[in-house]
């Protein structure tokens, strides 16, 4: 891991030259994100795609940019659809502030399994968030608001504080886009400030860190806590999306999938978890039709993936252009 | 903006609505694209499945391949039995694909789902394998179409003929879903209609395959029926793991509230004898449904038709008479038209549609024969009694569905 984020020093050259990039990519995402539903793509495949992507990239905030494999990052996902849904559907206060609801749940739950995991590493603690997550699972099982194998269903699109009708799919696809831009924005700058290279640091050599006066117990949680509620962002937004929220959110499946895609697309690279979001949701949709093949094909893709380019492609292609 | 082009701009709008309008009577892309959306992999594949696509490709062969002079085309996909994988099937297929009209659809979990989208892209959605009566209640919808069975037919079926035989204490092991529970408060309601009382129930997750804790609670119940409100796989399993406990040896007497004909080939007569069932079609009923039950069985390797298959070729067959009744296959347009239209085939002897979306025929209380009555595989039932659809299904004026004008 080592090799893909040396932290050589840029000359000030390098440096602009770097940015100038930056702000090149920057402008080429938007621009896809603007022009995309033109391109005769399924606006709602879009949309499912931003969704996962922006769940991956929030997992690869612990994965690969703190070095700890969460195994339950679904309960948040799924948890922060159901809130989402019963506070819109329900309780009726609008699109944005169910989504803010659902995102802020997430983040609570991750705070709270941050604190009790985070004295793990490796098996131990994919284990313990694993655990968690099941019983997040049961409890949506049983409780009542979140209605079992039904799934809260028919939750209103509704409109951004009575101004912007969501019910258009164009104009979901922008809103989620937005939200994806803006989640993926604030990861962006998390990663690339001092906290996010102090977070490396751990992932590097944690005993380092601690012995430099880090309050490296701390920064885990917080990290956690962030990955999570973005996580509830994203599933928030995909409730809202499908007009419905279930338990394939909160099952452990999904928890399996975001890692197959922080995976694929490349851990510890910021465009990386995109990539293999695009890839993983493409594969399930376009081979809908083989049925349970799908699993199989998407196994042999991982194999490959792990045994020929362990980086992951963005991971992969980061690595050749930089030697 | 000057007035000549706010006239021009309100002529062109004009032109496009008109345009639009033209386009709606009328079948869209001259085709009728069929979509049966069902269980393809997990524990209803048998009941539903790959033998409801045929059912769907007779039916459409059977009216000749063409309606007027637009195809028919026949789709088919697996919704895992899960509501989002349903609805976001069933939302691709109407946007993408010009799917007309959504058939078969088990699991009321998700058929509740599609209901939500059909309803709002105006695309008809006639329902074979789902049982909740919840479609035909809060949340029928003028687009809608309840085929085959429901979850009160069945209980107003079995329920009934099971307390008349004696059983008058019940429990009931509920599978955890909509479906389920409609199904045990639909047949509790019978229970002590006529007389029976309920000591309990426990809820078991949908596709369970372990029983031994649910079970074990109905045995110490004590009560004289066990009430299996599942479905599919859930109910064979049920009674295959109720076998070994000793639990019918013991006295206690199972009723499978709605039991299918897949599932008591799955069971065997050994397990499945004397098993009291209601059903609203058996193959080996008259000369119209042995004939296609023959031609069924042809192309399903012998296997004979359920009811949900069976009700899927009659709403298609209806479905295409009705579109090519008034040439539109929007889907208020067809259902509307369908409910005008009485049903006459193998299926349902003068059926009808009511404004609620049910689909009115008879019922049949059926008894699973011994291994020495049945002369072979798929010679399984002895019909009992049949059960008059106005009798077998809810009354309407007891419904809840705001399309009813009473």
């Amino acid at each position: 891991m080592t090799d893909t984020t040396s932290n050589v020093e840029l000359s000030d050259d390098t440096f602009r030259r770097h940015r100038l990039a930056g702000y090149l990519i920057a402008a080429i995402g938007i621009a896809a994100l603007a022009v995309a539903p033109f391109l005769g793509i399924y606006p709602i495949f879009l949309m499912k795609l931003l969704c996962f992507a922006l769940f991956a990239c929030a997992f690869n905030l612990m994965l690969g940019y703190v070095g700890l494999l969460s195994f339950g990052h679904a309960a948040f996902f799924g948890m922060a659809a159901y809130v989402a849904g019963h506070a819109v559907k329900v309780w009726g206060i609008g699109t944005v502030f169910g989504i803010a609801a659902g995102t802020l749940t997430a983040g609570i739950m991750g705070l709270v399994f941050g604190a009790i995991a985070i004295r793990q590493k490796g098996i131990y603690f994919a284990m313990i968030t694993l655990a968690l997550a099941q019983m997040v699972f049961f409890f949506c099982l049983q409780a009542p608001f979140t209605h079992g194998e039904d799934g809260i269903q028919g939750i209103p699109r509704g409109t951004v504080f009575g101004l912007i009708d969501l019910r258009d799919t164009l104009t979901m696809y922008y809103f989620v886009a937005v939200i994806f831009a803006a989640g993926f924005f604030v990861l962006h700058r998390t990663v690339h400030s001092p906290f996010g290279q102090a977070l490396k640091g751990i992932r590097e050599n944690e005993p380092r860190m601690i012995s430099l006066g880090y309050p490296v117990a701390l920064l885990k949680v917080l990290a956690f806590t962030m990955s999570a509620a973005i996580t509830g962002l994203a599933g928030a937004t995909k409730a809202i999306v499908f007009q419905s929220a279930t338990l394939t959110d909160v099952n452990w499946h999904m928890s399996g999938e975001v890692v197959l895609m922080t995976l694929i697309g490349g851990m510890g690279t910021i465009l990386g978890p995109v990539a293999g979001a695009g890839i993983v949701i493409a594969l399930q949709n376009y081979l809908s039709t083989i049925g349970s093949w799908v699993t199989v094909v998407m196994g042999a893709i991982f194999v490959i993936c792990v045994l020929t380019f362990r980086r992951g492609i963005v991971g992969e292609i980061l690595a050749r252009t930089r030697r | 903006m000057s007035i000549k082009s706010v006239a021009l701009a309100s002529t062109a709008l004009a032109a496009l609505a008109a345009m639009v309008g033209a386009a709606q009577a009328d079948i869209s892309d001259n085709v009728v694209k069929i979509g049966v959306l069902n269980d393809r992999s997990g524990l209803y594949a048998d009941l539903s499945g790959e033998g409801s696509v045929v059912a769907a490709r007779m039916a459409v062969e059977d009216f000749g391949g063409k309606v007027g002079d637009a195809d028919i085309e026949v789709v088919s996909a697996d919704h895992q039995n899960k509501p989002d994988v349903g609805s976001s099937i069933a939302r691709e297929w109407i946007d993408q694909d010009g799917v007309d009209v959504i058939v078969d659809v088990p699991t009321s979990s998700v058929a509740l789902a599609v209901q939500q989208v059909t309803s709002e892209k105006d695309t008809a959605f006639l329902d074979s394998g789902a049982g909740s009566t919840a479609l035909t209640n809060d949340q029928c919808a003028p687009t809608f179409v309840h085929w085959t069975y429901d979850t009160y037919a069945m209980s107003v079926g079995t329920g009934k003929a099971v307390v008349e035989q004696g059983g008058k204490s019940w429990f009931f092991l509920t599978a955890d879903y909509a479906f389920g529970h409609q199904l045990e408060k639909d047949t509790s309601a019978v229970v002590k209609e006529n007389g029976g009382e309920v000591l309990g129930s426990v809820n078991h997750p949908l596709s369970t395959s372990d029983f031994s804790s649910f079970l074990l609670q109905a045995q110490a119940s004590g009560a004289d029926v066990i009430g299996l409100a599942n479905a599919g796989g859930d109910t064979t399993n049920a009674i295959k793991q109720a076998n070994s406990f000793g639990i019918v040896q013991g006295g206690q007497k199972l009723a499978a509230l709605l039991g299918f004909i897949t599932d008591v080939d799955a069971l065997g007569l050994d397990v499945a004898q004397g098993l009291t069932l209601t059903t609203g079609f058996y193959w080996d009923r008259t000369d119209e449904t042995r004939e296609f039950a023959d031609r069924f069985a042809e192309k399903m390797n012998g296997q004979k038709p359920t009811m949900v298959q069976a009700g899927v070729y009659s709403a298609v067959t209806h479905y295409l008479k009705a579109v090519d009744e008034i040439d539109d296959d929007g889907g208020e347009a067809v259902v509307t038209q369908m409910k005008k239209m009485p049903i006459n085939d193998f299926f349902a002897e003068n059926g009808k549609i009511r404004e609620d979306g049910r689909m009115v025929h008879d019922m049949y209380l059926v008894e699973v024969k011994s291994p020495d009555q049945s002369e072979g595989k798929w010679d399984y039932y002895n019909i009992v009694k049949t059960i008059p659809g106005d009798e077998a299904f809810q009354p309407l004026d007891k419904g809840s569905c705001k399309l009813v004008s009473n």
